[in-house]
Order: C-alpha cells, then sequence, then structure tokens
C-alpha cells in the first residue's frame, strides 16, 4: 500500500508541476490582460478599480491607428513578395540539381542567424547611402528578407510531402505542364503557401528589432508605434493594446485551423 | 532490325516480329538510358502487338520501370526510339501521348471526388459534361465501383482505389495501358481476384498492356508474353510457355519458376545433346549450349515436376536424402540433400498426398528425370574453375 500512496503523491505532484509551468506560460499575458483593465493611470498588477476605457483610448490613439494601418501594409507586401520568392526558390532547391545549391539555401535561410538589429541597420545605412528615405520601400524590403526562411520552409516541406506521381499521373492524363500546376501542384500545395503566408504576416506585424530602424514618423509598425508611447506614457492603454493584439492573432489562427488545419500549417501532417 | 546475340534471342522468329511490325501498338528500337554511369536500359529491342499484355519481368533494378517510364515519357532515351502507334514518341511529351498508368500506390488525387479522378483526363480532353459524366459512369461501372462518384480516394479501401485507378486510365481510351507492379500493395486474396478482373476486363476492350512487375508466378498467370529483363538488358521474349519451358539462358530458367541446378555431363552425337547424369541420359536443346564441347560439365536445370521418385528399374538419376517436408495442401514439396550433383537442396513436388510418411526424413531416396523439356546450360566461369 506504500506503494500506491507514494505513487499517488507522485501523480499529485507532477500535476501541480504541469500546471506551474502551463502558468508560467500564460502568466505574462494573464497580467498584461487584467492589467488592462485597470480604472487608473498605471500599469499596476492587480488592478484595484475596472475599467475598459484604456481600450477606447488606445483605439483612438493615432500613432497606433497609423501604426496598425502600417502594419497590415507592410505585412501584406512583405510576406506576399516573400510568398512569391520563397515559393519559387522552394521549387528549384526541390525539384532541381544545381550548383550551389546548398549555398543558396544557406544564404536564403541566413536571416534566422543574423540579430535583427543588425538586418535593420544594415538596410538603415543602405538606405542613406543611396539617399532613399525611409519610406515604405525600405521596411517592406526589410521585412521580405526576415520573413522569407519561414515562407521557404514551410513552402519546402509542403513540396516535399507532395507525391510527384500524383503529377506525373496528372500528365499521363493529357494535363500539359501549367494545367498540372493549377489542377494538381497549386491545390495540393495550397495549405503551405496559405500557412507560409500566414505565419509571416504574423512575423511580420509583430517585428520590432529591425522595423525600429528602417521606420520613420510616417512609416512607423504598431509595435514601433507601442514603444514610442511607452517611452512617454505609463498608463494601461498599452495593456489594452496587448490583448487586442492576442485576441487577433488567436482569432486569425483559429480560423486558420479550421480551414486548413494547424498540423498541415506548422507541416506536422503524416503522410497518408 | 533483328539484332544477332544470345542476349536478345526471342523463341518467335525474327521474321514475325518484322512483318508484325504494323500492328505494333509499341516499339523499342535499340532503346537506352543511362542515369550517370549506370546503364538503367540497354539497347533494348521489344514489340507489342495491339491488344497484347506484355509483362516486363526482373527482379528491382533490372530496367523494367525504366522502360516503362520511357514509354510513359516520364523519361527520355539517350539513344534508339521508341514508337506507339508507328510513330516515333521520341520528341512527344507525356501529356500528348495518349496514355493511361496505373501507378504502384495508385496515385489517386487527394483534393478530388472519385469522379472528379476517374473524370480528369476526359476534363484534359475538353470532352463536354453530358458526355463526360456517362463516360465516368461506364468506366466505374466496368470495374464494378457504384455509389463511390462523390467520395473521396481516402475514404475507400486498397482495392478500391485500384479500381479508380485502372478506370481514370481506361476512359481516356489510351493507346497503350501501363501498369507499374499494381498488386503489390493488396493482400494475398485481394491480389488473385484482382489480377483475374483485370486480365478480363484488358481482354474485354482489348487494350494494349504493359504490365511491370518482379513477381514470376503474376507474369506467367497475366500475361499474353513476357519479356525477362536483368541489369538493363531484355533477356528473353516469348510466352509464358516458352519462357517457363525453353528459358534462353540460365538466369531466366532460375528467375522464372522453381528449378533445381544439377551438375552432369554433355555428351555430343551428330546434332543431338545428351546430359549424363547418373544412370540416366537426357536430351536437351542444342543451342545454349553451343560453346561446351563433348565430355564437358554442364549445368541441368530442372524443374520440380520434372523430377520424381524412380520406381524399380528405371535408371535412376540420382540419390538423395530427404531432408524436409513443405505440406501445401495440394502437393508437398520435398527437399533433398544430394551433395554430389547439387551444392544447395533439391526441391521435389509429390502430388501424392502421404508423401511425408512414405518418405520421412533421412530416406535415401533414387531420382529419375521425367519430362521432355529439360534445359543445360553451360556452367557458371566461377563454378567452371573448380
Amino acid at each position: 500500500m506504500a506503494r500506491s500512496t507514494f505513487q499517488r503523491m507522485l501523480g499529485i505532484a507532477g500535476a501541480f508541476a504541469v500546471l506551474a509551468i502551463l502558468g508560467f506560460v500564460i502568466l505574462p499575458a494573464a497580467v498584461v490582460t487584467l492589467a488592462a483593465f485597470n480604472d487608473k493611470a498605471i500599469l499596476a498588477f492587480p488592478p484595484q478599480t475596472w475599467s475598459w476605457r484604456w481600450f477606447a483610448k488606445a483605439i483612438a490613439y493615432d500613432d497606433f491607428r497609423s501604426g496598425f494601418g502600417n502594419g497590415v501594409i507592410v505585412a501584406g507586401w512583405a510576406s506576399s513578395i516573400a510568398l512569391l520568392v520563397g515559393t519559387t526558390f522552394a521549387f528549384a532547391l526541390d525539384r532541381y540539381a544545381f550548383p550551389l545549391k546548398r549555398t543558396i539555401e544557406t544564404v536564403l535561410l541566413s536571416s534566422l542567424v543574423v540579430p535583427h538589429f543588425t538586418i535593420g541597420l544594415g538596410f538603415l545605412i543602405l538606405a542613406a547611402q543611396i539617399g532613399w528615405a525611409r519610406g515604405f520601400i525600405v521596411v517592406i524590403a526589410c521585412h521580405v528578407v526576415l520573413v522569407l526562411p519561414f515562407v521557404l520552409r514551410s513552402v519546402y516541406v509542403s513540396l516535399r510531402n507532395l507525391d510527384q506521381r500524383l503529377e506525373l499521373a496528372a500528365a499521363s492524363l493529357g494535363a500539359s505542364p501549367g494545367r498540372v500546376l493549377v489542377t494538381v501542384t497549386l491545390p495540393l500545395l495550397a495549405p503551405g503557401l496559405v500557412g507560409g503566408w500566414l505565419l509571416a504576416a504574423i512575423l511580420s506585424f509583430n517585428e520590432f528589432t529591425a522595423s525600429l530602424f528602417v521606420t520613420a514618423q510616417r512609416t512607423q509598425t504598431l509595435p514601433v508605434a507601442m514603444y514610442n508611447y511607452v517611452r512617454e506614457y505609463a498608463d494601461p492603454s498599452m495593456a489594452a493594446l496587448s490583448v487586442m493584439y492576442i485576441l487577433a492573432t488567436a482569432t486569425l489562427l483559429t480560423l486558420a485551423n479550421a480551414y486548413l488545419g494547424l498540423g498541415k500549417l506548422l507541416n506536422v501532417e503524416t503522410r497518408r | 532490325m533483328s539484332r544477332p546475340g544470345a542476349e536478345n534471342r526471342s523463341n518467335e522468329p525474327t521474321g514475325a516480329t518484322a512483318a508484325g511490325s504494323d500492328q505494333a501498338a509499341v516499339r523499342l528500337l535499340r532503346a537506352s538510358k543511362r542515369f550517370g554511369k549506370v546503364v538503367a536500359l540497354d539497347d533494348a529491342m521489344l514489340s507489342i502487338r495491339r491488344g497484347e499484355l506484355m509483362t516486363l519481368l526482373g527482379p528491382s533494378g533490372c530496367g523494367k520501370t525504366t522502360l516503362l517510364n520511357l514509354v510513359a515519357g516520364f523519361l527520355v532515351v539517350d539513344a534508339g526510339e521508341i514508337e506507339i502507334d508507328g510513330k516515333c514518341v521520341n520528341e512527344i511529351p507525356t501529356y500528348k501521348r495518349e496514355i493511361g498508368m496505373m501507378f504502384q500506390n495508385y496515385a489517386l488525387f487527394p483534393h478530388m471526388s472519385i469522379a472528379d479522378n476517374v473524370g480528369y483526363g476526359l476534363r484534359m480532353r475538353g470532352i463536354p459534361k453530358p458526355d463526360l459524366k456517362r463516360r465516368v459512369a461506364e468506366a466505374l461501372s466496368l470495374v464494378r465501383l457504384i455509389g463511390v462518384e462523390d467520395r473521396r480516394p481516402f475514404q475507400l479501401s486498397g482495392g478500391q482505389q485500384q479500381r479508380v485507378a485502372l478506370a481514370r486510365a481506361l476512359v481516356v481510351s489510351p493507346k497503350v495501358l501501363l501498369l507499374d507492379e499494381p498488386f503489390s500493395a493488396l493482400d494475398r486474396n485481394l491480389r488473385a481476384s484482382m489480377q483475374m478482373e483485370i486480365k478480363e476486363i484488358q481482354r474485354q476492350l482489348g487494350v494494349t498492356t504493359i504490365f511491370v512487375t518482379h513477381d514470376q508466378s503474376e507474369a506467367l498467370s497475366l500475361s499474353d508474353r513476357i519479356a525477362v529483363m536483368f541489369e538493363g538488358r531484355i533477356r528473353q521474349v516469348g510466352s509464358p510457355d516458352e519462357i517457363y519451358r525453353r528459358p534462353a539462358d540460365r538466369f531466366v530458367a532460375s528467375f522464372v519458376g522453381d528449378v533445381n541446378v544439377l551438375r552432369g555431363r554433355l555428351h555430343r552425337t551428330d546434332n543431338q545433346a545428351i546430359v549424363a547424369l547418373g544412370a540416366a541420359r537426357i536430351s536437351v536443346p542444342t543451342e545454349p549450349l553451343a560453346r561446351v564441347r563433348s565430355g564437358d560439365r554442364v549445368d541441368l536445370f530442372v524443374r520440380p515436376e520434372q523430377m520424381r521418385f524412380a520406381n524399380s528399374g528405371e535408371p535412376i538419376a540420382l540419390e538423395g536424402t530427404v531432408a524436409a517436408h513443405i505440406y501445401q495442401g495440394g502437393y508437398v514439396n520435398l527437399y533433398l540433400e544430394a551433395p554430389e550433383v547439387c551444392t544447395s537442396r533439391l526441391l521435389i513436388r509429390s502430388l501424392e498426398p502421404d508423401a511425408i510418411n512414405r518418405w520421412p526424413t533421412g530416406t535415401r531416396v533414387g531420382v529419375t528425370i521425367a519430362g521432355a523439356d529439360v534445359m543445360a546450360f553451360e556452367p557458371e566461369p566461377a563454378i567452371q574453375s573448380v
């Protein structure tokens, strides 16, 4: 019986450990969420009195509004361009053998190991050198470099999982290469393409470090706007914005999961 | 176009091949393909008649899949020509070749319904909707699949998926149907019934078919003719019976069907070849023995059913000891040890139900060779030097 008691205690301890770890993981988000509802104009935890007013203020704040708009523009363009470039390279890497293949792959994935501030600084120096203002083109170009590895990996893994015999079967049935692409390859790659694009868009929208270097007042994205705000004010509107951020991302991912399957999105699907 | 050389020897008269070229559905004219330094297909000559089921048989890596892919247009020949319907297709891409192909894993489109899978080839040909629907329904009923039009491939069993794949390949009325090891994914019972069914459908439609397999019993039971391949070369082309009874060389003899290889000695008379084995004298075809002199050693290739236990008074070809039995229901496989004539165990097939009791393990038995089609080949060089 002692043995079973010991096992039961071990079980309880294990459950506590798991709960503690889970709690620790969601702690920051929970603290911020609670702080957002503080009626007082300070970032404090836990709040004494409750209010929605910081949500209203965050939504109304001009810099946040333009930051959100800029973020959508930058994320949309950057992830779309990265998708186009990444898909092209993924096809080339998957289907063809050519010299310097490994080198090209390494270069494309290099922004994973180069710190974001280095990339941001690089683009800043470059833009200054050729006399460009810190306009959207520089910001978007910078973000393309940052998100490209994620799109590339996502599409590449989907391509690897695509049975090429399906394309051969289509060809044997009379489909020209163009029609094979449209009727077989692209539909089967769609989850990987959409997933890659979505991942890139979220990463771009959230990106701060490099964006700090390459954005100007006119082009600043939401994280940069938030940073500038928090340098001057310390009221809970930051926290309220964070809550909206979390909700928006969660909604997006839930929708993506419902329509694409999160397994496919993260490329952990098992081949049928 | 007939090429000398034992390697490519066909048992059909070469004249027939030449005369049959008008009605050949698919022809390979000295087709070669290499991958880097590996020669996958070497100088292949093959003529497949209209409506015929031709099997490409050989172990993995023998070039049979390469040959199939060349006909399909997935690969392009390095040298030689491939003809479909009398027209060279070397420059014609797969999608214009009007073929139908069934893949080993069926390769059904997972994102399409069964009806869309089967109708794919018709859509690519721009067949109008009502016509398309009718032909899809016909094809599905041909393979005896009813009521699955709206399902997805993953909702079907392996056998059903195979039927869909067959319907999809046949619905376009292909000039040639290509089957790439189609039965390997099915379990034993299903395999036998699908084989029969596909053979029936093939005969019914009269569609020229190239069938790739490494399974010799499958090849023997399904084919009109078989091309046995090894190391990139076509070693023999012939009917299943010809391949089994008159194999062109050692490889074909041992790859197709069970065979015992026995050491004998050749005695040549005028235009006859006789092999002496124990007290037995066995007449064998002379063609494979052109380079062997009288008195030399030869290897005798004897099928299990060509051997039986000797009755008293019959000439005994060899003596051996019963080493094992395998009961198979209708017959019993007996394994003999006879080290003087054969390094491995000999296989004898007995139809007697009480063979296990009559010849228990350890029994010393005399064996006689009875049968008209015993073949002899010159020994392999390595063994000859011993």
